[in-house]
């Protein structure tokens, strides 16, 4: 089997025997080179997995799936030939002998203690393979959820070179990256299938995850613990990029915004101020909202709302007037806008990039 | 054929019989269920506690002279109430009597100096976590003890009435159970509470 | 064995004590009609409020409990129509998480466990030879508190203030904060309330087994159902008391303004979670063992045989349990405890495949060994055992933690649980009315419509919850209201949805079976089935007293001794003990059963009644803040519980100055 990844993303020796261990293992490559974005079910962990965080866990699936089918077929099988098989004709009123068919027990207590044994060493190995990452992270990102978003932060000893961005979590591909978990209101999960299992971001306690992506792309994430009205709506995305991109996407988002943004004329400007600024901040503005997305970079991002919509104009918009109706319960008003005040806004957000 | 079997039969007790009665089993189901509770209630107190960063109690160590004499008196309470379950098996229905009134007597002292205690408290029950958590479960111990109190009064009265002799004492041992397990309890509460945050 | 037991106690001379006067008790015969007489309840409402006969109680638990499921059915039916197509809108999200939540407490409150102790409490006494429950007044107001329990909970529903928590309610979300209006208190202080019924249900079954089996029937002879309930209520009696606490805080935090769960000020939503589980896994056990039982104690009747591997499958019950108790982190594997915690209760939640394992082999044993005879009542068990199977496996799968991780809070676990919950609760309890209709009601359901009603049930049944699985693997979380098309879950929902209806189409052809059985079915001998056990020994349905004559036990199999053939004494069923004296049963020794006492058993009574009703209104009060409503309610039923605890000379709790009754 080759390994087409790079030396630092590639399994740790014992994950690696375990791999070939794994009859299924050679569609590793298969799902590897599978952009993340193409994918019919873009949450499917069963089938595709691009870090190894998640791999050994999609190769454990298989084999527990398998064992499943291949038991339930064997139940299956051993029931129908119990119902159906021919016997000697007897009395209506005969009663077979109790002391008879131990063997039953023995032999199918026997053989599922064996396979449970196996399969929990097993799962063992599997769980030491993915609990911590193979090397320390070199990139650390702290992720906060909120009714119903995330906040996502790189935390940097200058306070002004912080990033805090949201529902978007940039990543260097090829490395690991430790998330850190923390939740501003009640639980959440924090989840992106393709690339690691689930973590619960509870308040009062930070929790740990780490992820890693193999290839360049998108991969979908998704709340998974139930928090309430717009629980169903609070998406997110991870987005690797090759180092250098990363890089200079961090460097960008460590600005504030453009010296051209904040002008007190600026009918959009003053707008925001009035009708935005006491949930979303801006950098390099007076919005300084701490409850709601932070908006310096809007246009960078690729969704809004939480991964429920494309980021174009039009669906900002929708979204600022709408909010209530795309995501009902979304802590977002819908707002109303007259025509020249929503271009004025429009205008305006359009220079968030 | 086989022969269909026959039982022996000998002269059966009739009725409520001491530790073979109904009831007896009845009592030992409820304790063990309330044994639980009162678990459930001291694990939430070591989990908070071990999860906590603040100084635990927040208020400096408790004071011991008063819980310390009102664990003894509780304890008294239940030799009363044994005195009063030999009264009966003897048929002396005085001690029973006696027995009983001096354990409702120390019964409610101990209530009375509880709510001192609580008095006492420079924090209340919504003051912080500590106060939630001593509270709540002081106030889980003071019910049962308040609902014992009420199951002595019960079996004083009954016992006055003449309803036992030294061979109907079903109610005694029952009632006397529980009150020996509200007892017994108290000095898990009592050693959590006040004495582990001497360690 | 026997040297564990407790020596039956000498008795003084002077003890009011009896030889119990022995014979038969033929149909008609003046004893048999001094027993009736003895034990009939009165006729019209009074009997109906007053009634403590553990079949009126067995047969109200069952029928209101299947109200609540088909009331659950209904709200899953629109929560499937919701949830058939992406971006739907038939429900607003609000309306979604009520009805969700309110459907998971509805069928793991208020329908599975209570069906089973309406089984229970039907069937122990007839199975374990005696005329009653240990504590039959504790019976009836068992039953009325999760009556009140229930409507309680229901309560806010019309107002649409519904409990949305989830049916696990984890803080903060259920806190003070971020749920304000009555919904979570109707549902913790309706939690406790269930919880009281749920304690002294159990309680009085683990006496009514150690205590109230017939002469003979050593604990190696109970039923399988025996052994699950039992099983079942010492867990309940371990466990029950954590729920009710945590609730009962939750309320606290919410009315009262503690601090338990309240993060800002050093409460840890964890505690929740911790309390909740140490309940709610053991919880999945005793809802599904009693069901297990049934199946062990039916399938045979069905295969002409014994069951394979009886006292296996009595150990490998209480191991389940056992076991089960343990492993209550498997539901936290995702908050981030130290792996090293997470391995060792994977691994025990993985042991519980043994035992499991057992029983499903002694099953199929059972039924290859055996003659099956295709009634209805064999297709549902056999059907079940396909069911558990694949349930189980589901489970193992959950139990490996870096699976779990992946499967945790999808539709994967949403299957599992269904699996569990209908394919080990559902079809084996819709199989056991099949049974034991005959003995209920004297009458048979009918058989082409029975097997009508479970091949649909069990096609829509597969149809709409196996996808679900798959729904689970595709990523699909528990829980959402909604999804976009671009998740990819577009059809696997559709089919789901389609298979649910085809399973309530399933339910709804059982349910039409019983309303016209119940008029129009044949009518039922005393064994329509030639079953081994006990129930059947006696007419159906059994009169008030069950036994006229209280059996002496031999074996396991007392109505098949003759045909098993085994050597050894015989059941004797015809001839023994009396006791006519008022109401009475013997009480045995716990182990090996040989008679202790003559329990006076208590009349009919309205106390159980008052006293539900009394702690149902204390409930009430606090839910409104009426602090006087609820201190007078709780003297009232204060007052109840001292009426009922008096000693009274009939039931012989008090000194009688004549001495020994009887001589």
């Amino acid at each position: 089997m080759a390994d087409i990844r790079p030396a630092a993303c590639r399994p740790s020796s014992a994950m690696r025997r375990l791999t070939r261990l794994t009859l299924l293992g050679g569609l590793t490559f298969a799902s590897a080179i599978c952009p993340a974005e193409t994918l019919h079910a873009p949450l499917n962990y069963f089938m595709h997995s691009f870090g190894p965080a998640a791999r050994p866990t999609m190769y454990l699936g298989w084999v527990l799936a398998g064992i499943s089918v291949a038991v339930g077929f064997i139940i299956a099988f051993l029931l129908i030939m119990a119902v159906r098989r021919q016997r000697p004709t007897a009395g209506e009123r005969e009663i077979g002998r109790e002391d008879e068919g131990m063997q039953w027990i023995y032999m199918g207590t026997g053989i599922s203690t064996c396979v449970l044994t196996a399969l929990v060493v097993y799962s063992m190995m599997v769980l030491n393979a993915v609990a911590k990452p193979p090397e320390a992270p070199a990139v650390t990102v702290t992720v906060t959820a909120y009714d119903w978003w995330w906040k996502v932060e790189y935390d940097h000893p200058d306070p002004a070179q912080h990033i805090v961005t949201a529902n978007e979590i940039r990543i260097p591909v090829g490395q690991p990256v430790l998330v850190k978990l923390k939740s501003a209101d009640v639980i959440h999960g924090f989840w992106v299938p393709t690339l690691a299992g689930k973590t619960q971001a509870i308040p009062g306690l930070v929790n740990q995850q780490w992820i890693q992506a193999d290839i360049p792309g998108r991969y979908t994430g998704q709340c998974t613990q139930y928090c309430g009205a717009a629980h169903a709506r609070m998406g997110f995305e991870v987005i690797a990029e090759a180092a250098a991109d990363f890089e200079k996407w961090r460097e960008a988002q460590r600005q504030p915004a453009s010296s051209g943004v904040a002008v007190s004329e600026d009918s959009g400007y003053k707008l925001f101020m009035d009708r935005c600024a006491g949930c979303h901040a801006i950098k390099g503005t007076d919005a300084a909202g701490p409850h709601a997305p932070d908006l310096t970079h809007l246009n960078s991002r690729k969704r809004l709302a939480a991964g429920l919509l494309t980021n174009t104009p039009d669906n900002l918009m929708d979204w600022v007037t709408r909010a209530q109706q795309l995501k009902p319960g979304s802590r977002m008003p819908s707002i109303y806008l007259s025509e020249a005040e929503g271009e004025a806004l429009s205008a305006f957000l359009s220079k968030l990039d | 054929m086989a022969e269909p079997v026959h039982l022996t039969y000998e002269r059966l007790p009739v009725g409520s019989a001491g530790k073979i009665s109904g009831g007896w089993w009845g009592v030992v189901t409820l304790i063990v269920t309330e044994a639980c509770l009162f678990g459930y209630l001291l694990f939430c107190f070591f989990y908070l506690n071990s999860q906590s960063e603040q100084e635990w109690p927040p208020d400096g160590l408790p004071g011991l002279l008063i819980p310390g004499i009102n664990t003894v008196i509780l304890l008294s309470s239940s030799v009363c109430v044994w005195v009063a379950e030999r009264g009966i098996h003897q048929d002396r229905a005085a001690w029973t009597i006696l027995g009983l009134v001096a354990a409702l007597v120390l019964g409610t002292c101990f209530v009375a100096i509880q709510l001192i205690e609580w008095s006492n408290k420079p924090y209340g029950m919504t003051t912080d976590l500590y106060g939630s958590l001593y509270f709540t479960i002081t106030g889980f111990h003071m019910a049962h003890v308040v609902i014992g109190l009420a199951v002595l009064l019960l079996l004083l009265v009954w016992a006055g009435l003449g309803y036992f002799d030294s061979k109907r004492y079903a109610a005694m041992t029952i009632g006397g159970a529980y009150w020996h397990f509200v007892d017994v309890v108290w000095l898990f509460v009592f050693s959590s509470l006040y004495l582990f945050p001497y360690i | 064995m026997a040297s564990a037991d407790i020596t039956p106690p000498r008795i003084d001379d002077d003890f009011p004590a009896r030889l119990p006067e022995t014979g038969r008790a033929p149909q008609g015969s003046d004893i048999e009609r001094k027993l009736a007489a003895t034990w009939e309840s009165q006729p019209g409402w009074r009997g109906w409020l007053s009634t403590v006969d553990h079949k009126a109680v067995g047969l109200r638990y069952i029928v209101t409990s299947f109200v609540f499921l088909v009331i659950g059915g209904i709200e899953a039916l629109i929560i499937r129509i919701q949830l058939a197509q992406p971006d739907q809108s038939v429900l607003t999200p609000e309306q979604y998480n009520q009805l969700f939540t309110m459907h998971g407490v509805t069928m793991i409150f208020l329908y599975s466990l209570p069906i089973l102790s309406g089984f229970s409490n039907y069937l122990w006494p007839l199975l374990l030879g005696s005329r009653d429950m240990a504590f039959p007044r504790l019976n009836a107001f068992s039953y009325w508190i999760f009556l009140f329990a229930g409507i309680f909970m229901y309560a806010s529903f019309p107002i649409g203030q519904a409990p949305n928590g989830g049916w696990f309610n984890y803080v903060p979300f259920s806190g003070p904060m971020y749920n304000t209006g009555p919904n979570i208190d109707v549902f913790a202080l309706g939690m406790v309330l269930l919880g009281i019924s749920t304690s002294v249900g159990s309680a009085n079954f683990v006496v009514t087994l150690f205590r109230m089996r017939a002469p003979g029937m050593t604990i190696n002879r109970v039923p399988i159902l025996v052994w699950g309930t039992l099983t079942a209520s010492v867990a309940n009696l371990l466990v029950v008391p954590s729920v009710s606490l945590a609730f009962f805080l939750l309320w606290l935090d919410r009315q009262i303004g503690t601090y338990f769960f309240d993060v800002a000020n050093g409460g840890k939503p964890l505690l929740w979670q911790h309390l909740f589980w140490i309940f709610g896994h053991p919880w999945v056990y005793a809802v599904v063992l009693p069901a297990m039982g049934i199946v062990s104690d039916a399938l045979p009747t069905f295969c002409r045989r014994p069951l394979v591997g009886y006292t296996a499958m009595a150990l490998a019950t209480m191991a389940t349990m056992l076991i089960g108790m343990e492993v209550w982190i498997h539901h936290m594997f995702a908050t981030g405890l130290p792996t090293v915690a997470l391995s060792i209760f994977g691994a025990a939640s993985m042991a519980i495949t043994i035992p499991s394992s057992v029983a499903v082999f002694s099953w199929i044993a059972t039924i290859w060994l055996g003659r099956p005879v295709f009634k209805t009542p064999f297709l549902f068990f056999a059907g079940f055992v396909m069911l558990f199977v694949i349930g189980g496996l589901s489970g193992v799968m959950t139990a490996a933690v870096p699976l779990d991780w992946q499967l945790n809070e999808t539709y994967f676990i949403v299957a599992h649980l269904h699996y569990v919950l209908i394919g080990i609760n559902v079809f084996p309890v819709v199989g056991g009315i099949y049974y034991w209709f005959p003995k209920f009601t004297g009458r048979m359901m009918d058989e082409k419509m029975g097997k009508w009603s479970f091949w649909v049930m069990f096609i829509g049944f597969n149809v709409g919850f196996f996808p679900m699985h798959w729904a689970g693997l595709l990523g699909m979380p528990r829980r959402i209201y909604t999804y976009s098309s671009r998740m990819g879950w577009d059809s696997v929902n559709m089919i789901t949805t389609i298979g649910s209806f085809a399973f309530a189409v399933g339910v709804l052809i059982f349910l039409v079976n019983v309303a016209v059985s119940l008029k129009r079915g044949a009518r039922a001998s005393e064994n329509p089935w030639d079953a081994a056990t006990l129930e059947w020994a006696t007419s159906s349905p059994p009169p008030p007293y069950n036994f006229a004559v209280i059996p002496t036990v031999a074996s396991r199999h007392p109505l098949w001794e003759d045909r098993l053939n085994e050597g050894g004494a015989r059941s004797n069923l015809t001839e023994g003990m009396l006791l006519a004296d008022g109401r009475e049963t013997v009480s045995t020794s716990p182990i090996d059963a040989r008679p202790m006492a003559i329990f006076k058993m208590p009349e009919d009574s309205y106390t159980p009644f008052f006293l539900g009703l009394f702690i149902s209104l204390v409930f009430v009060g606090l839910l409104l803040h009426w602090w006087l409503f609820t201190a007078a309610s709780a003297t009232a039923g204060a007052i109840a519980l001292a009426t009922w605890l008096w000693p009274r000379e009939e039931l012989a709790q008090r000194a009688t100055t004549q001495g020994a009754t009887h001589g």
